[in-house]
């Protein structure tokens, strides 16, 4: 296949930043869309041009470090995949092919593709755990969990950081980020002395960051490459409004 | 390569004695560092998966001052994260016979008898308390209807003791200890230091006393001290460029520290991996592992005749080879992981392989899918067989899956006493990073229990024995500029070359050179070669290579240029420590060490002793041998007939 691609360039902070257009040709179907960068940046390099930056690590779904916005699209139109899972077979020969950064005020461009999302780690140190030192637990068995509780509560855990709902949603919101820590939770009996606290401060944590408000559109559950469901939010929104009754 | 031997070593921080109280002793005999003493002694945690992440949130609670680094823009990324199948613990919730001394055995057992008795009897006995913490943690572990956890029987073991969660476990449990050091972070215990890479140790005073990193987003070089520093930075299976683990896994900081004083303990230990995704092409970037908890359910096959080009569906039963039940009837398709790559080797050696290039074999759920129907299958394993999927365009409810073996895991790495100290005072290394409790071969589920081991339990008791005679006082600024001079000597070096290839195209000819010569089966010839050529491909890295942009900058050129230049190093050692273990063991087998059926031959009378090599630059290494002492589980031969 060959392609045109246009990608984001930004060289630092700073800089305005600008589209480029490159073409690639004798690209694979069987390429990973990453695959596909890999080879193009060989040729910047050789060529002495700067290669695009972008992150990346585990290259099968589950670090949360990649993340394009591909045609428009947070990792691409493929539904509940990650960019390093996306194979250039669902792409046309000769298409035109847009690659631009997570663009959200929380997430500042550092260079090119690579974006800053440190605010998520804040968000999760405001809360988003449960207060057992190492070496306190009771038996793993003094607490039997419901199968139901337990499944739920892994479906919102699944979550892997990677910020895809913030790109996507028309506010900016982290919403669908913050709530699933919250849900996965507060669904297990031992989130519960902290459950309220927790979805408060988190929150609070998520609007101090300069986070949009969520407004039910749902393109975050739509773009998520872990399905992270939408009534995860109603789960925080009901928190939330129990920790500010109290 | 040339090399000395030098004195033995030995490991004195074990107490004698029974085994099952070697730990209590221990944990007794350590001093103990009062809680206002805490707050004034500095540890540097480096890497933040299971063992880095668990450790520095622990050594947090406790109240030492903590500083944390990882190369990726947040510590929950770090390659724990991407372990599928399970954690072993000795339990016996189910009640079949598992104790922590069975878990124990099968691990010295699997292991080939090249680990340390008092290491891995521990490991057993804490592995009970990581699930207790993990729980408690709020990891969501898969459940039985009565709220009981559930557990599965995994890679090699006849016992039921793999807890899970989906088939995404190291994930729940990596973000339980990320979770744990965010909380020490907003407590104010731990300084978090996100894509910053560590290029050196600093040691001063014959201490390990803090690091040389570099800001990866500024490109500044930075000094940071403390009364001791823990390696946590995974192993070295990118040397073969073509591995399951992360893009960003490296040596580097094991390296430095190797060069530095550390040794480096059994390098040639890796482990192959037998259930991966085959390469489908030469622009393949790394390869994907899928969770050997499959092989639970599917059954191994490939064509009894050679070329067979039909399609799967095509060939009858009777022209199908189930080669791991057909060789292995008491273990079938659960033969542990070094058995089960050799033989898929073997078969598509003779010409019976399938896929483009023959480099595969099937993974069949055909039966499974009869026997349990296609939604308890999919219950068990539908997010892998999505993922196999996305990957190849090939629906595993249809076609058998396509599978290979992979590099995968390194059982070596820096030498640690029972402690998790190295040869360098101050310095500590746990999980991966360290070589201690998987031998020459590592169980399926293991990984996960020995970093969270490491990180929670272990390394925090025993590294208050060494803080307890701290702070060690100000650091000698000669030891640190010299430290800081080196990396920056080597960061220039590489920008200057200018020349005409790729840090990666010299990558991947490293990893090839590797994987045909140091892979699944070494020969003498072999391995010569590779020493051989070993050094002229790092000849011309140094004379050819080309980093663009500058080193002032966010530059993945330059930091990828200065991890290979480490492999170049790192895979000398490993060809070396190759060539003179000329017995079969675990993950090395050396093809003139087999019986007659093919299998791994142990020669215990000359090798059963641990390799620790000692760095020696110009003169080339010095290797100094531990010998390994089995009171409790008898040597034999491995048989899984």
């Amino acid at each position: 296949m060959n392609l045109t691609l246009r990608v984001w360039r930004q060289s630092s902070p700073s800089d305005a930043g600008r589209m480029v257009t490159y073409r690639v040709e004798d690209v694979s179907p069987d390429m990973s869309f990453l695959e596909m960068l890999d080879v193009l940046n060989e040729r910047l390099i050789l060529e002495g041009d700067d290669p695009i930056a972008f992150d990346h690590d585990c290259r099968e779904g589950i670090c949360g470090m990649c993340g394009m916005v591909i045609n428009g699209v947070a990792h691409g139109e493929q539904r509940a995949t990650t960019t390093c899972q996306l194979h250039m077979r669902h792409f046309e020969d000769g298409a035109e092919i847009t690659i631009e950064p997570w663009r959200a005020a929380p997430f500042p461009v550092v260079k090119d593709l690579v974006v800053d999302r440190s605010a998520f780690d804040r968000i999760i140190q405001a809360g988003g755990f449960v207060s057992v030192p190492a070496g306190s637990a009771p038996d793993a068995h003094s607490i039997p969990v419901r199968k139901e509780d337990a499944d739920s509560a892994f479906d919102a855990a699944t979550c892997i950081g990677c910020g895809a709902c913030v790109a996507a949603c028309p506010n900016g919101s982290a919403s669908l980020f913050t709530a699933a820590k919250i849900t996965h939770l507060s669904l297990l009996p031992q989130g519960q002395p902290e459950r309220l606290t927790r979805a408060k401060a988190m929150v609070d944590q998520m609007d101090a960051e300069g986070f949009g408000g969520c407004t039910n559109t749902g393109e975050c559950t739509a773009v998520c490459p872990k399905g992270i469901p939408l009534d995860t939010i109603a789960q925080m929104n009901s928190d939330y409004l129990k920790a500010n009754a109290k | 390569m040339k090399y000395t031997e030098g004195s033995a070593i030995r490991d004195t921080k074990a107490p004698a004695g029974p085994i099952e109280e070697r730990w209590e002793k221990r944990k007794f005999g350590a001093k103990l560092v009062n809680p206002a003493n805490k707050r004034k002694l500095n540890v540097i945690v480096v890497g933040t998966g299971l063992a880095g992440g668990s450790a520095a949130a622990t050594l947090g609670e406790l109240g030492y001052n903590v500083k944390s680094f990882c190369y990726q823009d947040t510590p929950r990324r770090a390659h724990s994260i991407a372990a599928q199948g399970g954690i072993n613990a000795a339990k016996n919730y189910r009640g079949d016979g598992d104790s922590i001394y069975r878990l124990f055995y099968d691990t010295v057992k699997g292991g080939d008898f090249r680990a340390r008795e008092s290491n891995v009897y521990r490991l057993a006995q804490v592995s009970v308390n990581i699930i207790d913490q993990a729980v408690a943690q709020g990891v969501p572990f898969a459940r039985e209807y009565g709220g009981l956890l559930d557990t599965r029987s995994f890679g090699g073991a006849q016992v039921s003791r793999t807890f899970y969660a989906r088939g995404q476990t190291g994930q729940q449990l990596l973000l339980g200890a990320y979770q744990a050091l965010e909380r020490q972070i907003a407590a104010g215990t731990v300084e978090m230091h996100t894509r910053h890479e560590m290029l050196d140790l600093i040691v001063a005073d014959g201490r390990a006393r803090g690091v040389i990193v570099r800001d990866m987003v500024t490109g500044e070089i930075e000094r940071h001290l403390a009364d001791a520093v823990v390696l946590a930075t995974g192993g070295y299976g990118n040397v073969f460029f073509l591995s399951t683990n992360a893009k960003g896994c490296n040596t580097t900081a094991i390296w430095r520290a190797h060069e530095r004083g550390a040794y480096f303990a059994n390098p040639c230990y890796t482990q192959i991996h037998p259930t991966c995704i085959p390469v489908s092409g030469e622009y393949q970037s790394k390869l994907t592992l899928m969770s050997e908890s499959l092989r639970n359910d599917g059954r191994v096959w490939v064509p009894l005749r050679k070329n067979d080009e039909r399609a799967p569906g095509d060939i009858p039963e009777e022209e199908r080879d189930y080669y791991l039940e057909r060789i292995y009837p008491a273990f079938g398709n659960l033969v542990p992981r070094d058995i089960a790559s050799r033989a898929a080797k073997n078969v598509c050696d003779e010409g019976r392989g399938v896929g483009p290039g023959g480099l595969g074999v099937y993974l069949d759920f055909r039966d499974a899918i009869n026997r349990l129907g296609r939604d308890a299958v999919e219950k068990k394993y539908g997010n892998l067989f999505e993922m196999y999927e996305r990957i190849t365009g090939e629906n595993p409810y249809d076609v058998p899956m396509r599978i290979y073996p992979a590099v995968h895991y390194t059982m070596g790495g820096l030498w640690v006493d029972y402690d998790l100290q190295s040869t360098i005072p101050g310095l500590f290394v746990v999980g991966e990073a360290n070589f201690s409790d998987h031998g020459a071969n590592r169980l399926g589920a293991s990984a996960l229990m020995q970093g969270l081991a490491d990180g929670y339990f272990v390394l925090p008791t025993t590294i208050g024995d060494y803080l307890a005679a701290g702070p060690f006082g100000d650091v000698d600024d000669e030891a640190v500029a010299e430290a800081e001079i080196r990396v920056r000597a080597k960061i220039d070096r590489l920008m200057s070359v200018n020349g005409t290839r790729t840090p990666d195209s010299f990558h991947r000819e490293l990893g090839k050179l590797m994987w045909d010569y140091c892979g699944m089966e070494r020969t003498e010839e072999s391995l010569r070669k590779a020493l051989e050529r070993i050094p002229e491909l790092r000849e011309e890295f140094w004379q050819n290579v080309k980093v663009s942009g500058t080193a002032e900058e966010l530059n993945q050129v330059l930091e990828k240029a200065g991890r290979v230049a480490d492999f170049f190093d790192l895979a000398e050692l490993m060809c070396l420590d190759a060539l003179i273990r000329t017995e079969s063991c675990g993950g090395h087998f050396r093809a003139e060490s087999q019986d007659a059926d093919g299998e791994a031959l142990r020669d215990d009378e000359h090798f059963a002793h641990v390799s620790a090599w000692e760095f020696g630059g110009e003169d080339g290494p010095v290797l100094h041998k531990e010998a390994l002492e089995y009171e409790y589980v008898k040597m034999t031969q491995r048989s899984y007939k």
